[in-house]
């Protein structure tokens, strides 16, 4: 991995020197572009490498494809705890990370964060309906807290480490949860407070193989695979039976 | 050995799921119980997902049940009459079944409604189950069963739509045997369970119906009542996980079979003991997940 990172960032510093004219002080690029999920899937780590031109400090998100999210809230009915009361977020990415060379605070100004949307807690996350703006912080709140304890959203600003003066890398890590889709790499060279430049790069997570076949197979075609699925379970239990009556 | 599961879209060790199955093969095994109400709850402890724990235990019984079905029916043992009113009353259940399982899944109740099931269905089998094998501990010596008449008359000879079952030696009302067998589908798709443990007392306590006959109908049963419920849900919510039901069966048929032996090796009364303290275990846990304050109040759904 070491030699290799080595010759994609020297590969960034060129490709920046070559675009330095233009006015893009930074430039990022991933280890790879797919993020496979194969039968034996545990989770991924895709390295992000760059380079900037001048000095300042570099912010990586990394966002996940959006849908919508039902907070439910249990309350207590003869004892029991049951889901009483529920609130929709359009548009909840399924996956957030955020990166930095320092802590976010220090490098950013909050209006500027704001507007990027840095760091999980300044996601824009506005419910469907109309309630009293409490109530919907207090299910923004928990929003949050569930994604983050799944491990979809990260809470901890990751490290973005230089290399030098001018190349940088982070490492991004996905959960063995992570759903399937188009994310968005954002970088940001930031100075004095304010972003002055930034690129974004993709990346896909797809299933792959498999079972991307089997999950395909069960969405299209619903009947064939449930007979596949019956046939499969009859036979075996089956065969088993005879093996084990000769045995 | 991490493996993905791609309708549960969650990794979970591969040997674990093995040892599931097997530890439930085992217990069908070593007490002829279908297993599917151990498996459920189980599966959604580890992380899977509700409606896939249910899709997929459907699936896993059929592969657990035929080999018994198959040599029920060689012997004479099933009540092809019986067998098809159960069989029609259950389809039609499982039907209803599956459209409250995604109404319940849509108004965001299914889980409370899967677990407080579990928690009534586990509590009253396990406490008849407790009681059944204290009262025969107790009473092993002064071995005096009271003979069955042969022309005993219940409630359920006197309604109406009576048709003979010739095999159980019956001339009762259909509704009865229709109404259990609806009832039981409607179960199998909400809980993924094949309902044995329902079907085998109702049919010997409520119908009158010679044993052997009970157990031979009610296994010829849950194989195509788990099977419809398997083909419904793949067809209808996705849920049906191949690859989580294979590790299951894998691991189940070769639990059943040591299960199988080391019961011959046990007493049935201590056996039947045990698995009434585990099944009481279980819903203690499942009625304290249901009761205790959770950690966090708020949970989410979709989008995942």
């Amino acid at each position: 991995m070491r030699p290799r990172a080595a010759i994609l960032l020297a590969a960034a510093a060129l490709a920046l020197s070559a675009s330095g004219a233009r006015g893009q002080q930074i430039i990022a690029d991933l280890s790879r572009h797919l993020v496979a999920i194969t039968t034996g899937f545990a989770g991924a780590e895709v390295l992000l490498f760059g380079a900037v031109d001048g000095d300042g400090d570099v912010i990586v998100t990394v966002r996940g494809p959006d849908d919508d999210v039902v907070v439910r809230q249990k309350s207590q009915v003869n004892g029991m705890w049951i889901n009483t009361q529920s609130v929709t977020f359009a548009g909840v990415p399924g996956y957030y990370a955020v990166a930095a060379t320092k802590p976010l605070d220090e490098i950013v100004t909050n209006p500027v964060a704001e507007r990027e949307q840095i760091g999980a807690a300044r996601l824009r996350l506005v419910p469907e309906a109309n309630i009293p703006p409490d109530r919907a912080e207090t299910f923004r709140r928990a929003l949050l807290r569930n994604m983050e304890r799944t491990g979809l959203f990260q809470a901890r600003t990751a490290p973005v480490r230089f290399l030098g003066q001018r190349l940088f890398r982070a490492d991004i890590v996905f959960p063995a949860n992570v759903p399937i889709g188009r994310y968005t790499v954002n970088v940001y060279l930031v100075r004095g407070g304010q972003v002055v430049s930034a690129a974004t790069t993709p990346l896909l997570v797809s299933k792959i193989g498999l079972s991307a076949e089997i999950f395909d197979f069960a969405q299209d075609r619903g009947i064939s695979y449930g007979i596949i699925a019956v046939a499969f379970a009859g036979l075996a239990g089956w065969a088993a039976s005879r093996v084990f009556q000769r045995g | 050995m991490q493996v993905y599961l791609p309708i549960a879209e969650v990794s979970v060790d591969a040997f674990l799921l093995l040892g599931l199955g097997a530890f439930v093969g085992f217990l069908g095994g070593l007490f002829g119980v279908g297993g599917g109400f151990l498996m459920t709850p189980a599966l959604i402890l580890i992380g899977i997902p509700p409606a896939v724990a249910v899709a997929s235990g459907a699936n896993q019984i059929v592969a657990s049940s035929i080999s018994g079905a198959i040599s029920q029916w060689r012997n004479g043992n099933v009540d092809g009459r019986m067998g098809l009113v159960l069989l029609v009353a259950g389809m039609a259940g499982t039907i209803l079944g599956v459209v409250i399982f995604r109404l319940l899944q849509r108004a965001g109740q299914i889980d409370i409604v899967i677990q407080f099931s579990y928690v009534i269905l586990l509590g009253a089998v396990g406490a008849m189950m407790t009681l059944e094998a204290g009262r025969t501990l107790l009473r092993r010596r002064s071995a005096t069963r009271s003979q069955g008449k042969l022309h005993q008359h219940f409630w359920v000879h006197r309604w109406p739509l009576r048709m003979r079952f010739r095999r159980s030696k019956l001339y009762i009302s259909a509704i009865p045997p229709a109404a259990i067998g609806f009832i039981v589908g409607i179960m199998t798709a909400i809980m993924g369970i094949g309902g044995g443990f329902i079907m085998v007392p109702a049919m010997i306590y409520l119908f009158g119906m010679p044993t052997l006959t009970v157990v031979g109908t009610s296994q010829f049963q849950i194989v195509f009542v788990t099977a419809a419920t398997t083909l419904l849900l793949a067809a209808t919510t996705h849920t049906v996980d191949v690859v989580l039901a294979i590790l299951l069966i894998v691991g189940g048929v070769i639990g059943a079979q040591v299960g199988t032996r080391a019961g011959q090796l046990m007493r049935g009364e201590y056996l039947r003991g045990l698995l009434a303290l585990m099944v009481l275990a279980m819903a203690v846990r499942l009625a304290y997940d249901l009761f205790a304050t959770p950690a966090d109040l708020f949970s989410i759904t979709g989008g995942r």
